[in-house]
C-alpha cells in the first residue's frame, strides 16, 4: 500500500520555480532516500509533505499529496493533524529548552494528555524506542541542551516518535553529528521502520545505500530517477544519476 | 602601527572621559548620602523607616516615612500588575502575531511611548482619569488606583522594548520543532517561545519596577498626596519621591535634611533593584 | 490544545495590543484636541506674564538648556564610548567598572538628580539656581544614554573595515576618525537624539537645579525654566488648565519630531551596516 502519494507537485518561492512535476510514491513502513546536489529541490518537497512550507512567505503550490490517499492540502484538513501524524526531525537538533522529560511529553500533552502516569510510560517508551533510554534514564529533569549533539538528534526522534506518527520526514539528520552518532543513529533508523514509514534526504550517498530501500534523485527541481536503491546505485539509467553517484559533481 | 605622541595623548583623552561615569556616580553617592545619613542617625533608622506619622511641621515634629514606603510599593506594585500582562502580551503581539506592514509602524510608536514626558502623562491623567476616578468611587479622584493606571501605561514601553527583543531573539528552531509536532501557532509561542525568553522578559519587569518606583512628576498630580499609610485602594497615597518634592520648596533644616533622607532611601531602594537586574542579565548571558 | 484555547490566545493578546496603542493615540489626541484650540499668540509673546503665561522664554531656556548640554556631553561620551570599544581589551577590569556605573547612572530617578545637583552645584559651588547647575545635571543624566549608543553604533561598525584601514598603514586614532566614526555616526546621532528628548522632558532633575524662574536665561549664571517645568508649574497650580494643554502640544510636537528624526536615522544605520 502506498502510504504517500505525489501527484503533479509543483513549488515555487515567489518567482522560483523550485520543484517541477513531481510524481512520486512512498511505500508504506519502508525508508525512501531522497539525494541531489545542493539546492536541487529535495528538502522543498520533504518540508511540503508535513506542510512546514506554509510557514515560508511567498511559497506557491499546485498539486497534490495523498497520505491514505486524502489530499494533505484539502480546505477541510487541520493541519496541526497532518504534523500530528506526519512527524520531522530537523538537520540541527533543536531541543526545546526545557528538561528531557518535558521535551519528550510536550507533544502528548499539546494533544491533551495530561495524566502523569500515562505521560511517564509514553516518555519511557519513547526513549527507549530511540536507544537514549539508559542514557539519560538517572536525570530526566537535565536540561535537554546539556546533553552532546548525537544524543541531542536523538532525542529529537524520541520527541517525534512520541506522537507517533505514522510517517518520519528526516531532513539530514545526522550532517551536523560526529561519525560515532551518525551510525548510532542509521541503526536507530533501521530498528525504527518497522514502525514508521521514513524518508530521509541525506547528502551521504553511503548513508542511502546503508539505510533506505527506495531512493530518489532530484535534480534542478525534478525526479531524475527512482526506483530501489539497489538498482539506482548499481544500475542506473540516467546519465545524470550515474554522473552524480560517482561524484563526477555535486 | 606607529605609536606618536599625540596618539597616546589622544587615548588619555579618552580614558579621562570615561572616568566621568565613575566620578559621576560617586559624586551622587556622597552628596545624597552626605546630605541625609547624619539626619538618619540622629533621628535614628527605625524610627525613620518605620514610623507611621510624618509630621515635620508639629512640635515636636516626626519624621517616620512610612506611609511613603508602603505608598510606593502600593502604586508600583499596581502599576506592575496593570502593565506586566498587558505589555508583555503587546510585545508577543509585536514578536509575532502582527505582520510585517504593521509592525514596521507600531515599533516606532512604542519609542514613541517611551519618549512622551512625564508631565505630559501626567497632566493627562489628571484631567481625565481622575474626573473619571471621581465619579466611580467619590473622593477627589486621586487615589491607588488612578496613580496605578498611570504608572502602568507608562511602563508599557519598558516592558515592552525589552521583552518583545528577547522573545525576537529565541532561535527559531524552536518554533519549528514545535509546529513539527502538531501544535497550534499560538501553543508553541506560548508554551516555548516565552519560557525561553523568561530571562529577558524577567528584566524587562525589573527595570519597569524602577521606573515605576522613581517616577515622580506624573505621580504628584494623581495620587492624592496624604502621608498616611492607605486602608484601601480608593484612597490617596504618598510616595517616597512625592514626599520630596511636595515639601522641598519651603522645608528647613531638620526639614530639609528629612527630606535628603527620604532620597537616601529611594536611592537605596533604586541600588537594589539595579543589582537585581545585573544579576539576572549576567544569567542570560550564561 | 484545541482550537478554542488558540482564540483566546490570539484574542488576548490582540487586545493587549490594542490596549497600549489605543492608550498611547487617545493620550496624543486628546492632549492635541484640548491643546490645539488654546494655542494663541499671546502664548508666544517676548516676555512672560502672569496673565499671558507665554511659552515663548521657557522654549528659548529648553533650546539653551539642550543645545549646552550635548555640546558639553557629547564629546566625552563618544569618546568613552572610542575607548571601550576601540581601546579596551576584553576582561579589563575598568572597563567592567565603567559598564555597572554608567548601568547604575541610568537607573537613577530624575528626583535623585535633582537633589544631587542642588546639593552639589546649587549650594556646595554656590551657583545658586542657574543654567550652568542644569546644564551640568543634565548632562549627567544623558551621559549613559550617548555612552550606550555611541557603543552600539562602534559594534556595529564591521572590523574588516579597521583591518584595512589598519592594513593601509593608518594608526588607530586615524582609523577611528575617519573610518569608523562616519559609519557610526547615524548610530550616535540617534543617541544624541534620545538624549535631547530625554532633556526636553525632564522636569524633577531640573526644578532644583536650574530653576523655575519665568524669565528666560540670559546667562550661565541666571535661573529660568524649560517647557516641560512650565507645564508642572501650570498644572500644579491648576489655573491655566487650556494653557497647559497648550504646552502639552508643543512639547508633544518636539517629542514626535525629535522620535521621528531619531527612527529614520535607526533606519540608516541598518541599511549603511555591512554585513
Amino acid at each position: 500500500m502506498d502510504k504517500l502519494i505525489i501527484k503533479d507537485f509543483d513549488l515555487y518561492y515567489d518567482d522560483f520555480h523550485a520543484l517541477k512535476d513531481i510524481n512520486m510514491n512512498i511505500a508504506e513502513n519502508e525508508i525512501t532516500a531522497f539525494i541531489g546536489p545542493s539546492g536541487c529541490g529535495k528538502s522543498s518537497l520533504l518540508k511540503s509533505i508535513n506542510r512546514m512550507n506554509d510557514l515560508v512567505e511567498g511559497c506557491k503550490i499546485t498539486g497534490e499529496i495523498l497520505l491514505d490517499n486524502k489530499n494533505i492540502f484539502d480546505k477541510d484538513v487541520d493541519v496541526n493533524q497532518i504534523r500530528k501524524r506526519i512527524g520531522m526531525v530537523f538537520q540541527k537538533p533543536n531541543p526545546f529548552p526545557m528538561s528531557i522529560y518535558d521535551n519528550i511529553a510536550y507533544g502528548p500533552r499539546t494533544h491533551n494528555i495530561k495524566n502523569k502516569a500515562k505521560l511517564d510510560e509514553i516518555v519511557e517508551k519513547s526513549l527507549r524506542d530511540a536507544a537514549i533510554w539508559d542514557e539519560v534514564k538517572d536525570d530526566l529533569k537535565k536540561n535537554a541542551l546539556r546533553v552532546s549533539g548525537g544524543q541531542q538528534q536523538r532525542l529529537c526522534i524520541a520527541r517525534c516518535i512520541a506522537m507517533k506518527p505514522e510517517v518520519i520526514l528526516m531532513d539530514e539528520p545526522c550532517s551536523a553529528l560526529d561519525p560515532i552518532s551518525t551510525t548510532k543513529i542509521e541503526d536507530l533508523i533501521h530498528k525504527l521502520k518497522n514502525d514508521f514509514t521514513i524518508i530521509i534526504v541525506t547528502h551521504n550517498m553511503q548513508q542511502a545505500t546503508r539505510v533506505s530501500k527506495h531512493t530518489a534523485f532530484f535534480l534542478n527541481g525534478e525526479i531524475v530517477e527512482s526506483g530501489l536503491t539497489n538498482r539506482i546505485f548499481i544500475e542506473p539509467e540516467d546519465k545524470r544519476t550515474e554522473d552524480y553517484i560517482t561524484g563526477r559533481f555535486g | 602601527m606607529k605609536k606618536t605622541s599625540f596618539e597616546g595623548f589622544m587615548k588619555g583623552i579618552f580614558i579621562l572621559c570615561s572616568t566621568t561615569s565613575i566620578i559621576s556616580i560617586l559624586l551622587i553617592v556622597y552628596f545624597i548620602f552626605s546630605g541625609g545619613v547624619p539626619f538618619i542617625m540622629e533621628y535614628g533608622l527605625k524610627n525613620f523607616l518605620l514610623g507611621t506619622k510624618w509630621k515635620p511641621t508639629s512640635t515636636p515634629p516626626s519624621f517616620g516615612i512610612l506611609p511613603m514606603i508602603v505608598g510606593s510599593i502600593y502604586v508600583t506594585i499596581g502599576a506592575v500588575i496593570i502593565g506586566v500582562p498587558i505589555g508583555v502580551l503587546t510585545a508577543t503581539y509585536l514578536a509575532r502575531f502582527s505582520n510585517k506592514k504593521l509592525y514596521k509602524f507600531l515599533k516606532p510608536c512604542i519609542n514613541l511611548m517611551s519618549g512622551i514626558p512625564s508631565i505630559v502623562y501626567g497632566f493627562f491623567a489628571l484631567q481625565v482619569i481622575v474626573p473619571i476616578m471621581k465619579s466611580l468611587v467619590g473622593g477627589t479622584g486621586m487615589n491607588i488606583i488612578s496613580a496605578s493606571i498611570l504608572l502602568g501605561i507608562m511602563i508599557l514601553p519598558t516592558i515592552i522594548g525589552l521583552s518583545e527583543s528577547s522573545i525576537r531573539a529565541v532561535p527559531n528552531e524552536y518554533y519549528e520543532g514545535s509546529v513539527a509536532l502538531g501544535a497550534s501557532h499560538e501553543r508553541s509561542v506560548m508554551s516555548v517561545l516565552l519560557p525561553a525568553a523568561k530571562s529577558g522578559i524577567i528584566s524587562s519587569i525589573i527595570l519597569g519596577i524602577g521606573r515605576a518606583i522613581g517616577e515622580t512628576m506624573a505621580v504628584i498630580l494623581v495620587a492624592g498626596n496624604q502621608p498616611r499609610i492607605p486602608d484601601s485602594i480608593t484612597q490617596g497615597v504618598r510616595t517616597m519621591t512625592t514626599n520630596i518634592v511636595m515639601e522641598m520648596a519651603y522645608a528647613a533644616d531638620t526639614h530639609r535634611e528629612a527630606l535628603i533622607a527620604t532620597a537616601v532611601v529611594l536611592f537605596v531602594f533604586i541600588l537594589i533593584i539595579n543589582a537585581i537586574f545585573l544579576i539576572v542579565k549576567r544569567r542570560t548571558l550564561n | 490544545m484545541n482550537n478554542f484555547k488558540s482564540y483566546v490566545i490570539r484574542f488576548l493578546v490582540k487586545v493587549s495590543a490594542l490596549i497600549t496603542f489605543g492608550a498611547l493615540f487617545f493620550i496624543i489626541g486628546y492632549i492635541l484636541y484640548r491643546g490645539v484650540p488654546s494655542l494663541r499668540p499671546s502664548l508666544f509673546e517676548f516676555k512672560y506674564t502672569t496673565t499671558n503665561v507665554s511659552m515663548f522664554p521657557s522654549i528659548v531656556t529648553t533650546l539653551m538648556l539642550v543645545f549646552s548640554t550635548l555640546i558639553l556631553v557629547t564629546p566625552i561620551g563618544v569618546f568613552t564610548g572610542f575607548y571601550l570599544i576601540e581601546y579596551a581589551h576584553r576582561g579589563n577590569k575598568f572597563v567592567e567598572v565603567i559598564r555597572i556605573t554608567t548601568e547604575t547612572l541610568s537607573g537613577i530617578p530624575s528626583i535623585v538628580y535633582g537633589l544631587f545637583g542642588m546639593l552639589f552645584f546649587v549650594y556646595r559651588l554656590d551657583f545658586s539656581y542657574s543654567l550652568i547647575a542644569g546644564i551640568l545635571t543634565a548632562s549627567i543624566m544623558v551621559l549613559p544614554l550617548i555612552i550606550r549608543s555611541t557603543e552600539e553604533a562602534l559594534i556595529a561598525v564591521d572590523d574588516s573595515l579597521r583591518e584595512a584601514s589598519f592594513g593601509l598603514g593608518a594608526g588607530k586614532l586615524r582609523t577611528i576618525f575617519r573610518v569608523v566614526l562616519p559609519v557610526a555616526m547615524p548610530g550616535i546621532l540617534s543617541g544624541i537624539i534620545l538624549s535631547i528628548g530625554r532633556i526636553v522632558g525632564e522636569t524633577a532633575a531640573l526644578i532644583y537645579t536650574l530653576g523655575t524662574a519665568t524669565k528666560m536665561t540670559d546667562g550661565l549664571f541666571s535661573s529660568g525654566r524649560t517647557l516641560a517645568v512650565q507645564m508642572y508649574v501650570l498644572s500644579n497650580e491648576g489655573l491655566h488648565v487650556n494653557e497647559s494643554f497648550a504646552t502639552g502640544v508643543i512639547l508633544l510636537m518636539i517629542i514626535l519630531i525629535i522620535n521621528g528624526l531619531s527612527t529614520y536615522l535607526s533606519n540608516k544605520l541598518t541599511k549603511g551596516r555591512i554585513d
